[in-house]
């Protein structure tokens, strides 16, 4: 059964297209790596799969249903203010349990035990009793990652979970999640702006640019043909010992998207 | 000093308000929003001070125009962000006009500095009944919506995408704060509201990384704060506004642990 599927889907933000006739099978199991420069419609993505932007055309299955009906595990790209809280980051990962609802925050019984199994999951119940601001940020998008978890999904969605973080710490990051992925059997879509870090890792690539997408493996989807017409210009691509350097004809576009955003 | 009848009237009215003072203020700092339980007060004193022009009781203008205020800034929400000027503006605009209600009407000096400055030890039984049941109806309010309130303060791109609205709590919470604001205007005036509202809060904050004994830590210091206002208030005759700011601003000291950091500092390397 496919995780996610595009059928000719077109996706715009207001007037705005970001997206058009995106066809693409996400396998149940997969761990794809979504790429595309800066306004690429990564994001754009991961909303119309939530549920929260209807495609202006075409149809999104996820797990056969229309978006909204499942409810994936989100890990958003912004978090405001986080790194700066006093607060444990069990506080935090337990506001995610059922938070819609009105009432008292009580866990219950429930969702203590919820809570406890996404931390341990990840490997951060001790972690969860520090408070936020103490926290790296390596150890931070762990506790975040045990919040995503919550409620077991069978499908997970991370925002550039790597943003801002030391090389050491991504690397380390995107092998817990690949651990993760794998002792749960779950669905992964990762967005990110370096292909190294996840070379290996993932099963294969979503790669965005100029409205379009293209889905494959990363020998099939990261050549210069792909990319080139992706980016609409003339891009190279090198393999350097199992590493992929992406190179436009005017300097290197990987690390510039990347320095710009960090 | 329980034999009089005004001072066990303070104690009562002191524990209702600052019951809803500390948790109100907990998720005030929680939010970041310190300073616009500030702004709400200064808001209100124009209401007040007009209510009292209309031949109205002063705490029910104060009221109307504190939730008129939370609304106005719940709706606007991230705009008002790097408006401090503006805000600002407001603020001293609301103070002008309270000046003028006040100067409109003359008999009442006494008037002025107990909204500014807070008259604990003068609430009458009936405000302090109107104080219980408002208190009662606020923190009621708060445990309905504490639990997407928390998800949204911690988690606002989460909870906006699992379909909590973000402005509606926003507003809800800030119509929430400004009838805690209205009440500690009683005890403390619109201008010490802050060492009410946000000095517990902010020491509890510093204490403890868990929320629920936060909100619990805030709550107990605000109530001991105001008791031993009060209390000291009567034994020295110096006004209890003086004594719960002087307190506030000694607890929220104390958090940075000054003892420890001077011990550490004498440590040799």
């Amino acid at each position: 059964m496919s995780a996610v599927e595009f059928r000719s889907v077109a996706l715009a933000r207001g007037p705005r297209p970001i997206l058009s006739r995106i066809d693409a099978r996400i396998q149940a199991g997969e761990f794809i790596g979504v790429f595309g420069p800066n306004g690429a419609g990564k994001t754009t993505l991961l909303h119309a799969i939530l549920g929260l932007l209807p495609p202006a055309s075409g149809t999104i299955r996820v797990f056969g249903k229309p978006p909204g009906t499942e409810r994936p595990g989100y890990l958003p790209q912004k978090r405001s203010g986080i790194s700066d809280l006093r607060l444990r980051g069990w506080d935090l990962v337990a506001s995610a349990y059922e938070g819609h609802r009105w009432g008292p925050p009580l866990l219950g019984a429930r969702g203590r035990g919820e809570v406890a199994w996404a931390l341990e999951t990840v490997d951060a119940t001790e972690l969860a009793e520090r408070p936020l601001s103490e926290l790296s940020g390596g150890e931070r998008q762990r506790v975040l990652l045990a919040q995503a978890l919550l409620g077991k999904p069978r499908l997970l969605l991370l925002d550039e979970p790597l943003i801002g973080l030391d090389p050491r710490y991504q690397q380390s990051v995107v092998e817990l999640i690949k651990q993760v992925q794998r002792t749960l059997g779950i669905t992964v879509l990762l967005t990110a702006h370096e292909l190294n870090p996840l070379i290996g890792l993932m099963d294969r690539v979503l790669y965005l640019g100029h409205g379009h997408a293209a889905l494959g493996t990363t020998d099939e989807v990261i050549t210069s043909e792909v990319l080139s017409r992706l980016y609409d210009a003339p891009i190279e691509v090198l393999r350097l010992n199992g590493r992929v350097v992406v190179v436009a004809a005017h300097g290197e576009v990987e690390t510039e998207a990347h320095r710009h955003d960090a | 000093m329980l034999e009089y009848d005004f001072m066990r009237t303070a104690f009562e009215a002191g524990t209702a308000v600052s019951i809803v003072a500390g948790a109100v203020g907990y998720f005030l700092v929680l939010r970041n929003l310190a300073f616009a339980g500030h702004a709400l007060s200064h808001v209100g004193f124009a209401g007040a001070t007009g209510a009292v022009l209309l031949g109205v009781t002063p705490f029910w203008g104060l009221l109307a125009f504190t939730v008129a205020g939370g609304i106005g800034m719940g709706l606007l929400g991230d705009q008002l962000r790097g408006r401090d000027i503006a805000v600002g503006i407001i603020l001293s605009l609301s103070l002008g006009l309270g000046v003028l209600f006040l100067h409109l009407y003359t008999s009442y000096a006494t008037q002025a500095t107990a909204l500014l400055f807070g008259n604990v030890l003068g609430v009458s039984a009936e405000s302090l009944r109107d104080l219980c049941v408002l208190g009662v109806v606020t923190l009621g309010a708060l445990v309905v919506i504490s639990r997407p309130l928390i998800f949204a303060t911690l988690d606002p791109e989460l909870a906006a995408a699992k379909g909590v609205s973000l402005r509606r709590i926003a507003v809800l919470f800030l119509v929430i704060v400004a009838v805690a604001v209205a009440e500690a205007v009683q005890i403390v005036g619109i201008l010490l509201v802050f060492a009410l509202m946000v000095g517990p809060a902010a020491a509890a904050l510093r204490w403890t990384t868990r929320l629920r004994s936060g909100v619990a830590l805030a709550v107990a210091l605000a109530v001991i704060e105001t008791w031993a206002g009060i209390a000291l208030a009567y034994i020295t005759d110096w006004p209890p506004s003086f004594w719960i700011t002087f307190l506030s601003a000694a607890v929220y000291g104390a958090s940075y642990r000054p003892l420890a950091l001077l011990a550490g500092a004498r440590e040799p390397a």
